[in-house]
């Protein structure tokens, strides 16, 4: 178990130096220049000449990137070109807003997905599972914009019961900042519930037919025992897989829902930065989502090796 | 203080919630603006959403531009100006303060103007105030400013925000801590959400009626018509033109459609073949319907300009008579040019609704005269350096927002490439001109010239349409210079 960790790890950490790398070197092709959109439409190029030199943006690409990996290994992510504040007390507000508002779609997902996709798989073929099914298909279909702006219309502009967006800092008022998560994370966990759901609910099929099962039931354990103890512990691979993607997808892909409900997320920094060329902001915010989409990766292997005893034993020596 | 400030906000979203209950007078107001700043230093950075957050709501200059374009003063209650209009010399306002409490003296207008001026000066404007000479310090409310050329509208520019004063102790940090001797003090800017101010008690003008105002940042307009709706804001000054049905019929709001210092031109490489011929200029003007793209790409709300100046100017002349939407004309003058069956360009469009929109009609009526458009979508970054700084471009769509931005012309390195020796005499003269009869008749012919050689394809002037409760009074309809002032906005019964 120790050495599949420290492999695993190992992975994660060569994972990083890429992506860095990757993300130093795209960034440095975009065309676009910070201090001529600072400067705009109409600086003289002396202006702008002295601005970049100002950023220190007129040194070799090589020497920028390791002042960059040197800074963020002693925990300086640098100065945004654009807003003139450290990059890492930029990300850590916006942070705030991201996580809690992916954690807390999550949550609904799985409360919402997994009971769903269990009960559908339990009643096969039967009334309920074809609705649960339709209305997961359906959940997929929708985009999570629109989702939310419908929500908005609902809940906010007709009912008046939550605010149609914006945020409440946490230290002002931390029951508005929660309402004000809502309907962004209602909207964000609709059609992640959905795929939730019908992954729990082919995965426990699957199970179903399996020896053990009937070994179980042979034993004398009623279906649904058998399928409690045996069965769900069994499908809950596949969805842990999908679950560790999906946290995933809602750290990196809150930027729209973010939009929508005008929430200063960390999505939204980064669709600004690139606008803006603030590319020492991007890569910073960028390597946090790495980080942590990696990390998540990591923490998916080892809850893998320990639910699934076959894993470990495999990648033993 | 806090607790009143919550409690009155409080006492307004009861207000909203109970649509409109007559509680207390509500005296904060929230703004709903499409861009945030990437900082609050007017005086470092040319973005528009600077202005409209802290022009003369934060800071002020020696002159200010009011709603109608012409200069009142400002932190200099008043100037006198030399015979040869070389020297201004100003009497500053007594009693000012800046928002951290140090006094306002010449000191800081010599300091404002000596940073502009620096070698290491970051103005993105910085060629509006190099005629300066000298600044010098009378006594502490006295200040010369002595120039080395006359330049006819150096009020005006004063009046900029990129001239707004700033103070040594803090210009340094107005990039996130704004500072400044305005009505409004800086209160609190959450990062990607709101910036708010609250009225700066000893200020040293007329009080102002807003104890409070924020401005929201919400890019979206679907987003946005939810938030005004749902009573989360009470407004914005520039709301997506294809929306404003939804408020034009509803008593809670009020629509104010208004012009601004955006002319929307159809930027044309001047120094690229086959533009750099007169008769392919003058096929592509002939060729344009200045009515059509005006419905489509702005609801029919722009007005048309026929040269790069803008309709409520005073020196505005007409001039959309030029060349007339005529497609046999353009034929002819494409042929004349060596062109009778048209050739292929590239058009492109930054990322602004108007430039899309306006792109694809103007590439279909360019199609009915044989040119054949590549349309191309560039971000606004991409757009800076290839269009703007590399001039690697065919044609382009744009906005020129700055006041009195004709001068541009006269620079041969501007990304027209527009190389005219005659007009750039001419604003020469029009530059170092003070009398304004004088100054309309040079602005007039300079006008003229840039339309009969049709520079670029002169479109339409961007409107300014807001959306405001009905109950909010003292917004400005026009915007002459960028900024969004509160000063006079009030909530009335």
């Amino acid at each position: 178990m120790i050495l599949f960790a420290l492999r695993r790890f190992l992975g994660f950490a060569v994972t990083l130096l890429v992506a860095a790398l990757v993300i130093f070197w795209l960034l440095d092709l975009l065309p676009g220049d910070p201090a001529q959109f600072i400067l705009g439409i109409n600086a003289t190029p002396d202006a702008v000449a002295r601005l970049r030199a100002q950023m220190g943006l007129d040194a070799p690409a090589h020497e920028r990137f390791l002042g960059w990996i040197w800074g963020m290994l002693q925990g300086d992510f640098g100065m945004s070109y654009t807003q003139r504040a450290p990059v890492a007390e930029l990300i850590w507000g916006r942070l705030g807003v991201t996580l809690p508002l992916s954690i807390m779609a999550m949550v609904i997902s799985v409360v919402v997905g997994l009971p769903l996709g269990i009960l559908a798989a339990r009643r096969r073929g039967k009334p309920l599972d074809t609705m649960v099914m339709v209305l997961a298909q359906t959940g997929i279909a929708i985009p999570n914009f629109w989702f939310g702006m419908l929500l908005t219309l609902l809940f906010a502009v007709t009912l008046r019961w939550l605010p149609p967006g914006g945020f409440t800092p946490w230290d002002e008022d931390s029951g508005a900042a929660l309402r004000g998560l809502i309907l962004p994370s209602l909207a964000l966990a609709l059609p992640q519930a959905s795929i939730l759901a019908r992954v729990m609910r082919t995965a426990l099929v699957d199970v179903t037919s399996q020896d053990y099962i009937r070994t179980a039931r042979a034993k004398g354990l009623t279906m649904g025992e058998a399928v409690w103890r045996h069965g769900v512990r069994n499908a809950l691979l596949p969805v842990l897989t999908i679950l560790g993607l999906q946290f995933a997808y809602l750290v990196a892909g809150t930027i729209i829902v973010e939009n929508v409900f005008y929430l200063p997320g960390l999505g939204r920094l980064i669709f600004t930065a690139i606008s803006e060329r603030d590319l020492i902001l991007v890569r910073g915010a960028t390597i946090i989502l790495i980080v942590t989409v990696t990390a998540t990766m990591l923490v998916t292997d080892l809850t893998y090796a320990l639910v699934d005893p076959r894993l470990r034993e495999r990648s033993a020596p | 203080m806090n607790k009143t400030i919550k409690a009155l906000g409080l006492a307004l979203m009861l207000t909203t919630a109970a649509g409109g209950m007559a509680l207390a007078q509500p005296t904060e107001v929230r703004i709903g603006v499409a861009l945030e700043p990437p900082a609050l230093d007017p005086t470092a950075g040319a973005a528009e959403a600077i202005d409209i957050v802290v022009y003369q709501n934060i800071f002020e200059g020696l002159t200010r531009v009011d709603q109608n374009g012409a200069v009142q003063p400002g932190l200099a209650e008043s100037w006198t100006i030399s015979e040869d209009n070389l020297t201004y010399t100003f009497k500053l306002h007594d009693g000012v303060t800046f928002h951290d409490g140090t006094a306002f003296d010449a000191e800081d207008v010599k300091f404002t103007f000596d940073r502009i001026l620096a070698e290491d000066s970051v103005s993105a404007h910085k060629e509006f105030y190099e005629p300066i000479e000298s600044v010098t310090v009378i006594d502490p409310l006295t200040v010369e400013i002595k120039l080395s050329r006359v330049v006819g509208n150096f009020l005006f520019d004063l009046g900029r925000g990129d001239a707004v004063i700033v103070a040594p102790e803090s210009a340094g940090n107005n990039a996130n801590v704004p500072i400044g001797t305005g009505p409004f003090a800086f209160l609190q800017w959450d990062k990607g959400s709101r910036v708010m101010l609250e009225a700066y008690g000893p200020y040293w003008g007329e009080p102002v009626s807003l104890s409070k105002a924020s401005y929201v940042f919400i890019g979206d307009t679907a987003t946005m018509i939810n938030a005004l709706l749902a009573g989360d804001i009470d407004g914005t000054n520039n709301f997506g033109q294809e929306a404003l049905e939804v408020f034009e019929a509803n008593p809670q709001f009020q629509v104010l459609v208004g012009t601004t210092e955006g002319e929307t031109i159809l930027s044309t490489n001047n120094t690229k073949p086959p533009f750099d011929n007169l008769k392919v200029r003058q096929a592509m003007a002939h060729a344009l319907d200045r009515q059509a793209i005006i419905d489509g790409a702005t609801y029919g709300y722009g007005v048309p300009i026929g040269s790069h100046f803008a309709p409520h100017n005073p020196y505005y002349v007409d001039l959309t008579g030029t060349y007339p939407h005529d497609v046999e004309a353009a034929k002819a003058l494409l042929a004349e040019a060596g062109f009778p069956d048209g050739f292929s360009a590239t058009l492109k469009m930054p990322p602004l609704a108007y430039a899309r929109l306006s792109g694809q009609i103007i590439a279909s009526q360019f199609a009915a005269v044989g040119i054949r458009l590549e349309l191309i979508n560039v971000e606004w970054a991409q757009w800076l350096e290839d269009v703007y700084a590399n001039k690697d471009y065919d044609l382009t769509i744009v906005s020129h927002v700055e006041p009195f931005d004709i001068g541009n012309y006269a620079n041969p390195d501007y990304y027209f490439g527009y190389d005219n020796p005659e007009f750039q005499a001419l604003i020469e003269t029009l530059n170092g001109t003070t009398d304004d009869a004088q100054r309309k008749e040079l602005a007039v012919e300079a006008q003229t010239i840039l339309a009969n050689d049709a520079v670029n394809g002169y479109l339409f002037e961007l409107p300014q349409t807001g959306v405001w409760n009905a109950k909010l009074t003292g917004m400005w309809q026009n915007s002459p210079i960028e900024g969004l002032v509160l000063r006079d906005i009030k909530w009335t019964e």
